[in-house]
Order: structure tokens, then sequence, then C-alpha cells
């Protein structure tokens, strides 16, 4: 008698382990890790809101990359393999300040101009796409004095006052202009 | 002598008392970190990798468009589809899904939704350029090619 009555008081908890894990292993399961993370663009304004105006720009300010159906590269008239030659060509178009009289007169001027066909496939236009905003977020790191991989997180986060400065410091009269042009339907 | 003996008798188990707490606190972190997952996706996706990522600012303000093959080829053709929430959408159908997500966000906020696409490797640019198109007559025009990081050799 004496000896049930002596018997343990607290409550056994080593299941508790158990039903902490399936709890764990149900919420494993059941949820992503939020993947939040990409290539940003802006798209240009609705085509019907603004005015239909020819603007001239001149041959030398506009960097080409042009890509069709079968995937096949052509930058600056010139056919290219890899798509990872585009980010140096470009920071020297860019950076160019009218130095080389085929390339740009000044960063402000400068435009990337990307050009699709309708059978070009997403790969492959993501590729070039990465590469052509690697090389403006490169130069807007060595703008800032930072990393690539430092500025982009610096411009993700421009909420904090002090990644504002530093954003705004490195964006000043350096805007960065790609444009991606509608795609062609032939070829 | 006596002293040593009593020594060896100690509990040679491990304290599991702790382990609870500890598989709790995994939980909690793993409860935190995550969402739960909203939509099946039923497009293929495999999504092309790219270095050069930026985060978002505000998860909030994102809606997601999935392209790709149906996986229900059978049911649903092998042509590239638009996912959009749980139904497939054609392009036509983009702008009005716009005004809905729109319509769930705060009225001072609306002009700042960003669209992430969410698309497998082999849909067209074609059928991209189509929806941007739609994406600018919406006035949605921040847009995001959600991928994962690549790395590089």
């Amino acid at each position: 008698m004496a000896r049930s009555k002596r018997g343990s008081a607290t409550i056994n908890s080593s299941s508790m382990a158990d039903i902490a894990f399936l709890l764990l292993i149900f919420f494993l399961v059941t949820t992503t890790i939020a993947n939040d993370k990409g290539l940003t663009l802006q798209l240009p304004p609705n085509p019907d809101d603004v005015e239909q105006t020819d603007v001239k720009i001149p041959e030398r300010n506009i960097f080409k990359i042009l890509l069709n159906s079968s995937d096949k590269l052509m930058v600056e008239n010139e056919p290219m393999d890899d798509p990872r030659q585009i980010r140096e060509l470009v920071k020297e178009f860019v950076l160019n300040n009218g130095v080389n009289k085929s390339l740009s007169d000044s960063p402000q001027k400068a435009i990337v101009s990307i050009k699709t066909n309708r059978g070009t496939s997403y790969e492959k236009f993501i590729e070039v796409y990465n590469e052509v905003q690697g090389a403006y977020y490169d130069m807007y790191a060595a703008r800032a004095g930072v990393t690539n991989k430092k500025w982009r997180e610096i411009a993700s986060k421009t909420s904090d006052p002090d990644n504002k400065r530093i954003y705004d410091l490195a964006r000043a009269d350096f805007p960065m202009q790609i444009s991606i042009a509608e795609p062609n339907k032939s070829n | 002598m006596g002293k040593f003996k009593k020594k060896q008798k100690a509990d040679p188990e491990i304290p599991t008392s702790a382990l609870p707490d500890i598989i709790f606190m995994l939980l909690f972190f793993f409860m935190v970190t995550t969402v739960l997952r909203e939509t099946t996706i039923n497009v293929q996706q495999r999504i092309p990798r790219a270095t050069e990522l930026r985060k978002l600012q505000r998860k909030s303000l994102v809606s997601y468009l999935y392209m790709g093959r149906p996986q229900n080829i059978s049911m649903f053709g092998g042509e590239p589809k638009i996912q959009a929430n749980d139904v497939f959408i054609e392009v036509k159908d983009v702008i009005m899904w716009v005004e809905k997500e729109k319509a769930k966000l705060d009225e001072v906020e609306r002009d700042q939704i960003t669209i992430a696409f969410k698309v497998d490797e082999d849909v067209k640019m074609g059928m991209i350029s189509d929806v941007q198109m739609e994406l600018r007559k919406a006035n949605a025009r921040k847009l995001m090619y959600s991928t994962p990081q690549r790395v590089d050799e």
C-alpha cells in the first residue's frame, strides 16, 4: 500500500518529444520556405496611354542583343555562343563616355536592348537578362564601393535610411535602361 | 573508498527532459520562417536559375503567375498554360485576374502590386510577352522573374 502511494507525482513526459517531432514533421511537409527572390523588371506603361513619338536614338547608344527562335544569340551584329561574355561587353559599352566612337556617349544615354523571337525559350532569355542586370549591378556596386551581392541587398531594402542614401547616390545620373522589345513573329 | 563507489553508481542515462523544449523551438522556427502552401501547382515547374537575384521588399504585395505545360497532359493537353491561384486562365483573362488581386490589397498599395512569374524553362517568349502586354494594360508594371539561385562553379 505504502509503496503505490509514494509513486512518482510527475507526469510522464517522455513522449512529449515524439509529439513535438510529429508536429514539426507535419509543418515541414505542409509548408514551403518562402522563395521570394528573382530578377526584377519594371514594365513600360500601357502603349495606349503613351503618345507615339518617333525618337531617333543614335546607333552608338544602343547595345543590341538579339535572340532568335533557335536560341541563337547575336550581340551588336555578331553571333555569340556564350551569354556570359555579354556582361563585360555591356560594362564597356555603358562606361565608354564617348571615348570609343561605336560605343555609348554616356551612361545616361546608354540603352541595352534585348529583342527576342516568339519562339525563344524562357531559359535562354533569363540567361541573357541575368547577365545584363548583373553588369548593371556590378557597375552600381563599384560606384557604391561594395560588392555586387551587398549592392543587391542594399537595393532590396531601401526602407533602411542608410541603404537608401547609398542607393540614391549610386543610382544618380546612372539609370538602368534595359529595353525588352516586342518579339518578332517570323524566323 | 566509499566515495568512489557512490560515484560509479551515478545514473548512466542522458537526461531527456529538455528534448521536448528543443523540438518545440525547432517547430516554432519553422512555423515562423515558412508559409503554408496555398495553391497546388498544376503546371510543370523547372525554373531556370539565375545569379543576380534580388529580394522582394514586401511579400504581401506579390501575386504569382505560374506558366508551363500542364502536369496532367491527358486532361489539359501538352501546350503551356497559365495558372493563377488554382485555375488555368487565358491570356485575355490576365487583366481581370490582376484587378482581383489588386482588390485584395489596401487602396493605397494597389499600384505597388508586384507580379511574380514562375515559368518553366520550356515556355516560349511569345507567351511571356503576351502576358506582359496584358500586365501593362492592367497597370501592374512591377514584375519579377522568380528564379532560384544558381551556384556557379
